[in-house]
């Protein structure tokens, strides 16, 4: 697995002798699971995952996680701004996003779509392998979600290209490669993609219909 | 040759400055090209312009000088050459609460104090019975929403503190967890009071207006280390900015404003409500709407000249709060945050200015 992150101790935090807790809150279901298993693989066990937002700065109280990761496309990450400020809400407030000194993982982590929040006590040796695992497994989620929209806007094409050829060997009574071909030397010639002509082809005869 | 600016904005009304800066050709006329990002948190928007994504930003402008002193996280140097709008901000609560405020008030409801006195009763109940405290949600911990709420409550002798919970809540799911029960009330900008009470469940109790007059609410952020490179571009972005703003302004402008603002890759909302809350008329949800509220919402030009006397108010606001203790310092360098000199270097004299913010509360 490209993504998998060495973990020295296996993910127990030996100060505390207990596996470091690791809350991860994500309304994409995919993305959270390739996460959660990145993490699984990089050797910390101790995950919950939070797929509802609703009441999500009690449920976090209650499971007391070290660590919190949220997508930036969560507009509930908000709310765990006030775990930054001790309160009678937060018995154990956030001591860092992350490292404030390491500006490039924290570029890093937010081109990726990320961010983490750590609780204080957690040793800044611990952070750093969650941290990596987030941003390689939120870029490899990056890289599927384009590689999808390229293949459906692939299969869009087809479709749009196959309805005007339809439409070019009725109107033209021509056989179906010369039609394509048509397609293509126009796409080519106009410098347009294939979907591009197509469309424009069944837009015409919409048009003169 | 045009210059390219990114800039992130929540979706809110008070963002119409920077919308109609691009969309009604004032950027261009300055050279300038806005790249306009909508962004769904106040968090994403400090941590994106920290790692340089945006130069600039819409951003709370309490939050602007909290990020500039690196209160509560990472420390993020910016500085505000223009405000982007004065008030907005209203308090609304579940028609429960409202109920059970109107049955205890000792006056007339539509004064904070009353409001805030009658809460005072129905929070000492609360806790007398064992009951949990009421609560209400803000959007961000440095934010006007967050301190509307604090002055309000303390004007009735309600301790923030002790006798209510505060919680923070995006804007989007207040009205869900009103409904739910998770909140009895809460603070927040246009548009969201006048959609929320638009449901039925919910009445808006008081405007921002009636708690603090001409109030900082958001403003321009400009990256510190942007604005230093680039100090003609920043000028002329504040140019374009007070031109939009006053086009904002004229209400012959509100209908195609509202458009602009209601398109679905801005706030994706009804223009017509757009309309109500720029004309100060907007639904209270059942009460009986008083006289159209002048200034509810403030884009002219004087109102987007920050001001000391502003940063001094907002750092008030965080010491009563708790965030900052009250030093010297630091309350210099969130005056230094709001930089009225770059918009005077931008702009001259854009013709009057407004008094320092005032608690009416």
């Amino acid at each position: 697995m490209a993504a998998r992150v060495a973990a020295p101790s296996g993910g127990m935090d030996t100060a505390l002798d207990r596996p470091t807790s690791i809350a991860i809150v994500d309304e994409s279901p995919v993305r959270r699971a390739i996460l959660e298993e990145g993490l699984r693989d990089a050797g910390f066990s101790n995950i919950v995952v939070i797929a509802e937002t609703t009441g999500l700065l009690a449920r976090l109280v209650q499971l007391d996680p070290d660590v919190v990761i949220i997508d930036l496309e969560n507009p509930s990450r908000d709310v765990l701004e006030q775990m930054f400020q001790v309160s009678r809400l937060v018995s154990r407030p956030v001591a860092m996003f992350v490292d404030q000194s390491d500006a490039t993982m924290i570029g890093k982590a937010i081109e990726a779509g990320v961010s983490t929040y750590v609780v204080d006590g957690l040793k800044k040796d611990r952070v750093r392998p969650i941290l990596e695992t987030a941003i390689a497994r939120f870029n490899a989620f990056q890289k599927l979600r384009i590689e999808l929209e390229e293949t459906k806007s692939k299969l869009e094409e087809r479709k749009l290209v196959d309805r005007a050829k339809g439409i070019l060997m009725r109107l033209k009574a021509i056989p179906e490669d010369e039609a394509y071909a048509l397609l293509r030397r126009t796409a080519m010639n106009e410098n347009r993609t294939m979907g591009q002509v197509a469309q424009s082809v069944i837009t015409a005869a919409e048009l003169l219909k | 040759m045009t210059t390219t600016i990114r800039i992130g904005f929540i979706p809110l009304l008070d963002a119409a400055a920077l919308i109609c800066a691009r969309d009604e050709g004032f950027a261009e006329a300055e050279g300038l090209a806005l790249d306009l990002v909508r962004e769904v948190s106040w968090a994403n928007i400090r941590d994106k312009l920290n790692v340089g994504l945006f130069d600039a930003a819409h951003i709370l402008t309490p939050a602007a000088i909290a990020s500039s002193l690196g209160l509560g996280h990472v420390t993020v140097p910016m500085v505000v050459p223009a405000n982007l709008n004065l008030n907005g901000n209203a308090i609304t609560v579940s028609r429960q609460l409202y109920d059970q405020l109107a049955a205890d008030a000792d006056g007339d409801l539509t004064e904070p104090a009353v409001s805030a006195r009658a809460l005072k009763r129905i929070c000492d109940r609360r806790r007398a019975a064992g009951e949990a405290p009421p609560t209400f949600a803000k959007t961000f911990p440095f934010s006007m929403h967050h301190y509307h709420l604090r002055i309000w409550m303390k004007s009735g002798g309600v301790n923030p503190e002790e006798d209510v919970r505060l919680v923070v809540i995006p804007p989007p799911l207040m009205a869900r967890s009103l409904e739910s029960g998770h909140i009895d009330g809460f603070c927040v900008g246009a548009p969201w009071n006048a959609l929320t009470v638009a449901g039925g469940g919910a009445v808006v109790l008081h405007l921002g207006t009636q708690i603090v007059s001409d109030c900082p609410e958001k403003a321009l952020g400009v990256l510190s280390a942007y604005g230093e490179r680039h100090p003609p571009i920043v000028a002329a972005l504040v140019r374009a900015l007070v031109q939009a703003g006053r086009w904002c302004t004229e209400p012959a402008n509100r209908p195609l404003l509202s458009r602009h603002m209601a398109r679905a890759d801005v706030l994706g909302v009804s223009p017509q409500v757009l309309e109500t809350i720029l004309a100060g008329t907007l639904p209270l949800g059942g009460r009986a709407p008083g006289s159209p509220t002048r200034d509810y919402i403030r884009f002219d030009p004087a109102a987007l000249r920050p001001e000391a006397a502003q940063a001094d108010f907002l750092f008030d606001q965080m010491v009563d709060a708790g965030q900052t203790p009250d030093d010297a310092g630091r309350r210099r360098a969130a005056r230094k945050v709001l930089a009225t000199d770059l918009f005077d270097a931008a702009c001259g004299d854009v013709g009057g200015s407004v008094a320092a913010p005032r608690l009416l509360a």
